[in-house]
């Protein structure tokens, strides 16, 4: 019973929360107070979790309904599931915390504490749900969450990025939806598991590799692959920074974590499947076009939120390339790659949002002067800079390292040299943000950072720089998540 | 049957996409809203046409007989929720755009685009 508690906590929490806070909005303190209150109580349970596979081998599976195994939408705590809702109650305590100093009345009352809640709750079900329908169904909650908090500020321009936000991400889900269909029609069930060894059996057909496509497709545009990938630098910028990181950090590694479950888990790639064996060729290519058109559209940019959101996609053409490779390696190494970017992601967003207190501009020909006057942003902020950059010995180094390695050990170099390319562009880019927003003379006379950013951050850069230091355990992690995402089939 | 449902299930989601790719926002709501009416035949046939017996064991039988697939059914009916849900929120920011900016051509709706754009480096300090 504690097991199935534990289990569906990290989702139960966020949604009391998002419905606490829903009645409560037109009382802001009370709307922070929950929404930092559940998003630590997440973070504890997600951590508690985490340690209970741990500690004790077979992960905690449960089924709604009583219904035997199989019938009803099940829950499990496998990995990479738990690993990534570890990190996603971390992200959400960030977020809460920083909030505080983001976050003003009018946007609570406008919702901010119910949306952001059941978004979390949302990406946490995602996360750990074991039925294909039922993952279609968070990732349109996260969909409707992220809508509301898109527009928190009813301005013109982000009802225009969450317009075209909409119609992209509607168009995937259903896409997602007729894959998932094909699914059913092909093995007659929608759990993972039972799913892919029905496929493992098969033939791959012609039915398996269209499901195949069209859930390809779908999450593709979910994860911002090029070329479905113009909606997000169209509407991240749009929104409030803190909304802006939690979308940064989580939203595209939802939407690549069940890429990497359908493609790795249900079809086998990577585990010897051949249900979508005609796909894999495609993967590089697309991870290959990704890495270079993302980097070369940041270089372009000044404004500090749109260079970003070209970078969030970038990376994950990083974890496609690592998927790309068809090995169990492979896996491993998205895996890794995907728990490091979703916390440096969201930190470079919040350093962002710092810059802009301080020197009054989101434009980076505006900013400077932070290492002078606010050394310990500029401290802060150096560490996911130089772990995007993959300097080592941060984060960023081992996770661009094993996926550059993997690729030539795999026998696709050409995709190693492109990851090495993207990387070099990488540090140029992350070199004109230092130099533009940390080193430069102040252009205007600065302003104090509020502490809360800088304790959000904190934290964030703290968990960057132990992946960085020990990257075994998180290594060690990504092989038992790819050895688990391999076993589904 | 089968071949004749799946090609009107192809051809609604056929149209439903000209219509998405559409740049009159208005065209382009309907175009969703059609997408998933689509999608939702077509994962009607994905638990096949066999019979039109409801899935209940018979008084004193054992085993489910031959019966329509009653999961399918919930999932359209889930899915049809789900994306009416969506199209009012969708409804909801196209009105608003109509509101604030009296247009409903994605054209003229730039001012995401305006926001952030890119300027020059003057490099006025090096």
């Amino acid at each position: 019973m504690s097991d199935t508690l534990l289990l569906i906590a990290p989702l139960m929490i966020p949604f009391l929360g998002a419905a606490s806070a829903l009645l409560l909005r037109s009382r802001p303190a009370a709307a922070t107070a929950i929404g930092l209150i559940a998003a630590a109580l997440t973070a504890a349970v997600s951590t508690a979790l985490l340690l209970r596979i741990f500690q004790s081998g077979p992960p905690a599976m449960s089924v709604f309904g009583g219904w035997p195994h199989g019938f009803g939408v099940s829950f499990s705590a496998t990995l990479p599931g738990a690993a990534l809702v570890f990190i996603t109650g971390l992200v959400a305590l960030a977020a809460a915390i920083y909030a505080l100093g983001d976050i003003g009345p009018r946007r609570r009352r406008a919702g901010y504490d119910a949306l952001m809640l059941a978004m979390i709750g949302a990406v946490n079900g995602a996360f750990l749900t074991e039925d294909l329908f039922n993952l279609y169904v968070w990732f349109e909650l996260a969909l409707l969450s992220a809508l509301g908090l898109l527009t928190l500020d009813r301005r013109a321009a982000q009802i225009d990025g969450a317009i075209r936000y909409a119609a992209f991400a509607m168009l995937a889900a259903t896409f997602i939806l007729l894959g998932v269909g094909m699914v059913y029609g092909l093995t007659g069930t929608l759990h993972i598991g039972a799913a892919a060894s029905a496929l493992a059996k098969a033939p791959p057909s012609f039915a398996s590799a269209t499901a195949a496509a069209l859930l390809l497709g779908g999450l593709m545009l979910k994860s911002g692959l090029v070329p479905f990938h113009l909606w997000l630098p169209a509407s991240y910028h749009t929104a409030p920074i803190t909304v802006a990181a939690v979308f940064a950090g989580l939203l595209t590694k939802m939407g690549f974590f069940a890429l990497l479950i359908v493609l790795g888990g249900v079809f086998g790639i990577g585990s010897g499947g051949v249900g979508a064996a005609q796909l894999v060729p495609l993967l590089g290519a697309f991870a290959a076009a990704t890495m270079l058109i993302c980097v070369t559209g940041a270089l372009a940019q000044t404004d500090m939120r749109r260079m970003l959101a070209y970078h969030v996609i970038a990376q994950v053409g990083y974890m496609m390339a690592a998927l790309a490779l068809a090995t169990r390696d492979g896996l491993a190494a998205a895996v890794f790659y995907m728990i490091h970017s979703i916390v440096v992601q969201a930190n470079l967003f919040f350093g962002a949002g710092l810059i802009r207190r301080a020197c009054g501009s989101w434009d980076l020909t505006r900013t400077g002067g932070v290492v002078r006057k606010e050394p310990l942003l500029a401290l802060l902020l150096a560490v996911p800079i130089l772990s995007l950059a993959g300097i080592p010995p941060f984060s960023g180094f081992w996770a661009k390292l094993i996926v550059i390695r993997e690729s030539f050990s795999a026998g696709m170099a050409w995709l190693g040299a492109v990851a090495i390319l993207a990387g070099l562009l990488t540090i140029i880019s992350m070199a004109n943000f230092w130099s533009d927003a940390c080193w430069r003379q102040a252009r205007t006379p600065m302003r104090r950072v509020p502490r809360s950013g800088l304790a959000a951050m904190a934290l964030l850069s703290i968990t960057t720089l132990m992946i960085g230091v020990a990257p075994q355990w998180l290594l060690s992690i990504a092989r038992m998540s790819a050895r688990m995402i391999g076993d589904a089939s | 049957m089968t071949v004749l449902y799946a090609l009107v299930g192809a051809a609604i989601v056929g149209c439903a996409i000209f219509m998405i790719l559409s740049r009159n926002l208005v065209r382009m709501l309907l175009g969703l809203s059609l997408l998933a009416t689509g999608a939702n035949l077509l994962l009607f046939i994905a638990g096949r046409i066999r019979t039109d017996q409801a899935p209940i064991i018979k008084e004193g039988a054992k085993v489910l007989e031959d019966a329509a697939d009653p999961v399918v059914q919930a999932l359209i009916l889930t899915a049809i929720v789900i994306g009416f849900a969506l199209t009012i929120i969708m409804g909801v920011l196209v009105l608003r755009a109509w509101r604030t900016q009296a247009t409903v051509d994605a054209r003229k709706l730039e001012s995401a685009e305006a926001m952030g754009a890119a300027r020059a480096r003057d490099g006025a300090d090096e």
